[in-house]
Parts: C-alpha cells; sequence; structure tokens
C-alpha cells in the first residue's frame, strides 16, 4: 500500500465530508435535496457540469486508449465535447424552462399522465444504474490496485460514502464535491501535461515525431483505425457519443440547479469550455504514458488500460503525483456515483413516490425523506450489481449507457419541445422502444457473446455484429416516437402546445 | 407542480394566460424565426463536420497524409472540431443575447 496515496485519499474524503456536513444544514425542503434549491451561479454549475462529465470513464478510460491505441482512443474525446453543442443548441434551455426537479417533469409538463411519468422515471433509473455499475467496478479496481483492499470492500467503501453525500447533502453536497473534484482534476492533468511537454522541449511536433517509434504500434500509433476497424460500429459509436449527452439524466438534473435559461446556457458555455481543454490534455496523458510507462507496464497493471494516468504521474512525478492523481482519481468516482444516486433517486421519490403512488398528496417533509430512502435503496441496489458485475467491461457499459439514453430520452426531449402533433402515445412508445431496443441489440452483441470463452460474458457467436448499438437503436427510437404519434387516434392538445412553445422558449409559466 | 391540486390551479391558470395569443404575436414568431434561423443549419453544419472525420477515417486513408512535421491531417481535424465546438459556443452566447432581448419583449408585451 501506498502510505501518501493513502493519507492524500484521507484529505480528500475529509474534505468532501466537511462540504456534506455544511450541505446537510441547508438541506431542509425538496427544493434543497433536488436542486441545491437552484441557488447554483452559471460559473459554479459550469465547473459542476464538467465535474459530473469528467468520470473515471473519461480520466483513466480515455488516457489508457489512447496510450494503447493511439488516435482511436481520441475519437472519445471529441465525441464527448461536441455532444455539448447538442446539449446547448437544442436541449438546456427548454429544459430548464419547462422542468422543476427531474426529466419526466419536463415530459408531463405537455404529457401530464402517470404512465408518461412512470416510463421516463424508468428510463432514468436504468440509465443512471448502469452507469453507475460501470463506475463502481471501476472504483473497485482502482482502490484494490492502489490500496491493495479486496474489490468487495473497496466497493462497499466507495457504495457508502456516495450515499453519505446524498442522504445527507443532497445536491448542494453533490454539486459542491463535483466542483471541488473538478478543480483537482484539471489542475493534475494540466501539470502532468506541462512535465509531459517539457520532456518533449516543449514542441508538439517534436512529441508526435518521438511517438513514431515510442509504441510497440510504430508509426500507425499516429493513424486511426488501430481500435475501430469495423466502419459501421465506428460510425455507431460515434452516434452514441454525440447524441448520448443529452440524453443522460444526471446531466440534465444539472440544469435545475441554476435558476434560469440564461444561466443554464451559461452553465453548459463554461463546462464546454473546462471539458474541451480537459479533452486536449487527454493527448498528453495518453501520449506521455505510451511514451514513459510503456505498453508492456500499462497493459501489466490492468488490460484495458485504466492505470495509465496514474502510472504515467508516478514516471514523471514520483510517489507524490502518483498520489496525488490516484486520490483525484478515487474523488471523481465518488463524485459522478453521488450525482447518479441522486437523479435514479430523483426519479424514484418524485416521479414514482411523489406523483404516482401518493399522487402528488405528500408534503415537502415526506418527500424529502422519501427522496433519502431511495437514495439508500439506489445505492445499495448498484453495490451488489456492481459485485456481480465485477469481471465485466466498463467501456461496455458506459456506452450502452450513451447509446440507451441517446435512443430512449433524447427524442421525447426533442419531439416535446418542437413537435406539435406529438401525444402521450408518441412519447410512451418512444421511450419504450428506444429502451428496449438498445438493452435487446446490446445483448444480442458481440460485448456479450463471443466464439472465445472469457471474451465475453456468454459463448456464442452473437446474433447482432455491432459492439454499440447506437446507427440501430436511436432511428429506432425517433421512429417509435413518430410511429405511435401518427398510429394514435388521439389528437394532439393544441392550446397544450401552445403553452408549451411559449413556456420553453420564454420561461413564462402560470403562477402555481 | 407539487400536487393535484396545483395542477387544477395550473390548468385552470393556463385560461388566464392566452398563450396562443403570445404564439400568434408578432414578437413571438420573431423569437422563433431567429431561434431557427441559427440552430437549424448550424446544427447541420456541426453534424456534418463531427461525421466527416470518422466517415474519412473508416472509408479511406487520406487523412493519413502528413500536414506538417510528422502531424497527419487525422490529427488537425481532429484539433479543428475542438476549435469548431469552441467557436459555435462563442458564436450561439453573442447570437442568445438578441434571444434574450426578444423574450423581454414578449414577456412585457404578454403581461401588458
Amino acid at each position: 500500500m501506498n502510505i501518501l496515496a493513502f493519507i492524500l485519499f484521507l484529505i480528500i474524503v475529509g474534505l468532501t465530508l466537511v462540504i456534506t456536513y455544511f450541505a446537510s444544514r441547508r438541506t431542509k425542503t425538496t427544493a434543497d435535496f433536488y436542486t441545491a434549491d437552484s441557488s447554483l451561479t452559471g460559473w459554479q454549475n459550469g465547473w459542476a457540469i464538467a465535474g459530473d462529465y469528467m468520470s473515471a470513464a473519461s480520466f483513466l478510460g480515455i488516457a489508457g486508449m489512447v496510450a494503447l491505441s493511439g488516435f482511436d482512443g481520441f475519437f472519445y474525446s471529441i465525441g464527448f465535447l461536441v455532444a455539448y453543442l447538442v446539449v446547448l443548441y437544442i436541449v438546456a434551455e427548454p429544459l430548464r424552462n419547462l422542468g422543476k426537479y427531474t426529466l419526466a417533469d419536463m415530459i408531463a409538463a405537455r404529457f401530464n399522465e402517470k404512465k408518461v411519468r412512470g416510463v421516463a422515471a424508468l428510463n432514468t433509473i436504468s440509465i443512471s444504474t448502469f452507469y453507475m455499475i460501470a463506475q463502481l467496478v471501476g472504483a473497485g479496481a482502482l482502490i484494490k490496485l492502489l490500496l491493495g483492499i479486496d474489490y468487495l470492500y473497496s466497493v462497499i467503501i466507495v457504495g457508502i460514502l456516495m450515499t453519505v453525500y446524498v442522504v445527507f447533502g443532497g445536491m448542494t453536497a453533490t454539486s459542491w464535491v463535483q466542483i471541488v473534484k473538478a478543480v483537482l482534476l484539471m489542475a493534475g492533468t494540466f501539470i502532468i501535461s506541462i512535465i509531459v511537454l517539457a520532456k518533449f522541449d516543449f514542441s508538439v511536433i517534436e512529441m508526435f515525431k518521438q511517438m513514431k517509434t515510442a509504441t510497440p504500434l510504430g508509426g500507425d500509433f499516429l493513424n486511426p483505425g488501430n481500435k475501430f476497424k469495423d466502419p459501421l460500429d465506428t460510425l455507431s459509436l460515434n452516434l452514441a457519443l454525440v447524441l448520448g449527452t443529452a440524453g443522460l439524466p444526471h446531466i440534465l438534473i444539472r440544469f435545475f440547479t441554476v435558476k434560469d435559461a440564461i444561466t443554464a446556457r451559461k452553465s453548459v458555455v463554461y463546462a464546454t469550455w473546462i471539458i474541451g481543454i480537459f479533452y486536449i490534455m487527454t493527448i498528453f496523458l495518453g501520449f506521455g504514458a505510451a511514451a514513459f510507462v510503456g505498453y508492456d507496464k500499462i497493459i501489466g497493471a490492468n488490460a484495458a488500460g485504466n492505470m495509465a494516468a496514474p502510472l504515467l504521474a508516478e514516471a514523471i512525478g514520483g510517489d507524490f503525483l502518483f498520489a496525488f492523481v490516484s486520490a483525484v482519481a478515487f474523488a471523481t468516482i465518488l463524485a459522478v456515483v453521488a450525482g447518479l444516486v441522486l437523479s435514479a433517486a430523483s426519479a424514484f421519490a418524485h416521479d414514482f413516490y411523489g406523483h404516482i403512488i401518493r399522487k402528488g398528496q405528500a408534503t415537502d417533509k415526506e418527500q424529502v425523506v422519501a427522496a433519502r430512502w431511495a437514495s439508500i435503496g439506489v445505492s445499495v441496489l448498484s453495490i451488489i450489481l456492481a459485485l456481480f458485475a465485477q469481471n465485466m467491461n466498463v467501456a461496455f457499459l458506459v456506452s450502452l449507457a450513451f447509446a440507451v439514453a441517446a435512443s430512449a430520452n433524447l427524442p421525447i426531449i426533442v419531439f416535446t419541445v418542437f413537435w406539435k402533433r406529438f401525444n402521450t402515445a408518441g412519447a410512451v412508445t418512444g421511450m419504450l422502444v428506444g429502451l428496449v431496443s438498445s438493452l435487446l441489440l446490446v445483448f444480442l452483441s458481440p460485448n456479450v457473446w463471443s466464439p472465445v470463452e472469457g471474451a465475453a460474458i456468454f459463448v456464442g457467436e452473437p446474433l447482432f455484429p455491432l459492439a454499440n448499438p447506437g446507427i440501430i437503436s436511436i432511428p429506432i427510437g425517433f421512429i417509435a416516437a413518430i410511429a405511435g404519434t401518427l398510429l394514435s387516434s388521439k389528437k394532439a392538445d393544441a392550446k397544450k402546445f401552445d403553452e408549451i412553445l411559449v413556456t420553453a422558449n420564454t420561461g413564462m409559466k402560470d403562477p402555481i | 407542480m407539487a400536487s393535484n391540486d396545483s395542477i387544477a390551479k395550473e390548468t385552470e391558470g393556463s385560461a388566464s394566460t392566452d398563450y396562443t395569443k403570445i404564439v400568434q404575436s408578432q414578437s413571438f414568431q420573431e423569437l422563433l424565426r431567429k431561434k431557427r434561423n441559427f440552430i437549424v443549419p448550424l446544427s447541420i453544419f456541426f453534424m456534418v463536420f463531427y461525421f466527416t472525420l470518422p466517415i474519412l477515417t473508416s472509408y479511406s486513408k487520406v487523412l493519413n497524409s502528413i500536414a506538417f512535421g510528422t502531424i497527419s491531417w487525422a490529427w488537425i481535424f481532429a484539433f479543428a472540431q475542438f476549435i469548431m465546438t469552441w467557436t459555435l459556443c462563442i458564436l450561439y452566447s453573442k447570437k442568445a443575447a438578441t434571444f434574450d432581448r426578444l423574450v423581454e419583449k414578449i414577456v412585457k408585451e404578454a403581461k401588458g
């Protein structure tokens, strides 16, 4: 065990608990719990969005992928960033204007029916849970490697901490943990990038030149096509990356933490700058790891390359930088899972309990209590699932979440705001078909089935050839929403659409 | 929307604000048109620009030729995606200021 890393882990955990303590004293109403009473500034929320987004998959995963497969790893960086244009142009402002606590609120603003809210909540919970299992599996593996603690205990420790943040501090604590972690992560990544660049005499051209001979791939390292060989699969992945973000529940609920659409827009702009700078630096992380850690050592520590960034920190900055980067990676996982617990728990407590079971009659206090119990329930469930998922590929679970988000949520968000004829039947069909088709295609894909034993969950020929279902399931989600609308005999309420149109574009609402 | 009662109130409330009248007003139509004229073409542009990269790298090797030093066009195109994202972000922020002014005007008109 690395003692320095362990001490820094404790300091970071202590810092986040202090934040949670202060946040818990301010968390009394449902609005406090779900949205930090919409009190964040654009700048703060921008950092919090960036924090939610720069998950372990981004930081550890992309660094490793660039280190092992060169250019192809960078596809993730590009897709994750360009996705913010979809969020900024199409989703952020209408969502803030129409919604209150959850994604279902926004859709229910137009279709106020229980089944619409129920299905929207189901989607949120499914997507958040997949994403969360991926983070927990990554967390378990990371802590096991760094501190030598068993996978079982690692997952339980992370699980308990994330539950504490959410149950006691709600959205206020989750946001501030996110902000602190995002600043630390940017600082760590910046320091590593500068050191890597210094080793190439601050010349990017020199860096690229040396990379031609630094890895077993040789000159091919700098060319596309090392990892993604099937063109259709590459396009499918890129489609899911660019459209998935705008349907991810834990990103979407971040727009309810600001007071209006203008602030929501500002926060996306800040987030885009922060995330963009971060993803540019993934090149230095990846190239640096390939050059100064080496292929064999990266693979030796973790076959998927997830340890490339911490190992690079150790190679160029010694024990302290290694400890710092490892502790930040740990904080990253904690913060992201806390955001995910909150999005799933909001859907349970606000949509299922508050609106469907209690028919909107629960008091404010009852709702906060329900949200806290829901957070505990979500945490326990995901910890148990993560224990079973120990040997599953983390990237598979994350890309699954993106594909499901783009197939099941995005069509509904877009049509709710922009399509006059869209109706309840279309919303329910679109969400259910998008969810089921993306899940089914993944279940039939090479991620789950492989003729080679141990390469996937089951041995056998995959019935669906693509690793990412996006290119099929996203159009299916859109078509199902359109077909459901057109085939239903029920006419859309034109008056209601006028109201939605005005509210989405101006924020004008009748006083409740 | 905290309870069914408030939903009922809200429906009553929608009778007090005539949303259809606002939608039909000149200022609101101008806002929709301005937004559409900005968002639709730029969204098409960034999607095309974005997908050109994986399409070119998947189906051809043209981007593997060297731009300068040992840096190939694939990397230049990849960096261009970052520049494009930031540029479109700045453009939208500037443009949105005119949307905000229109929204202010619409709200003022609606409140009479």
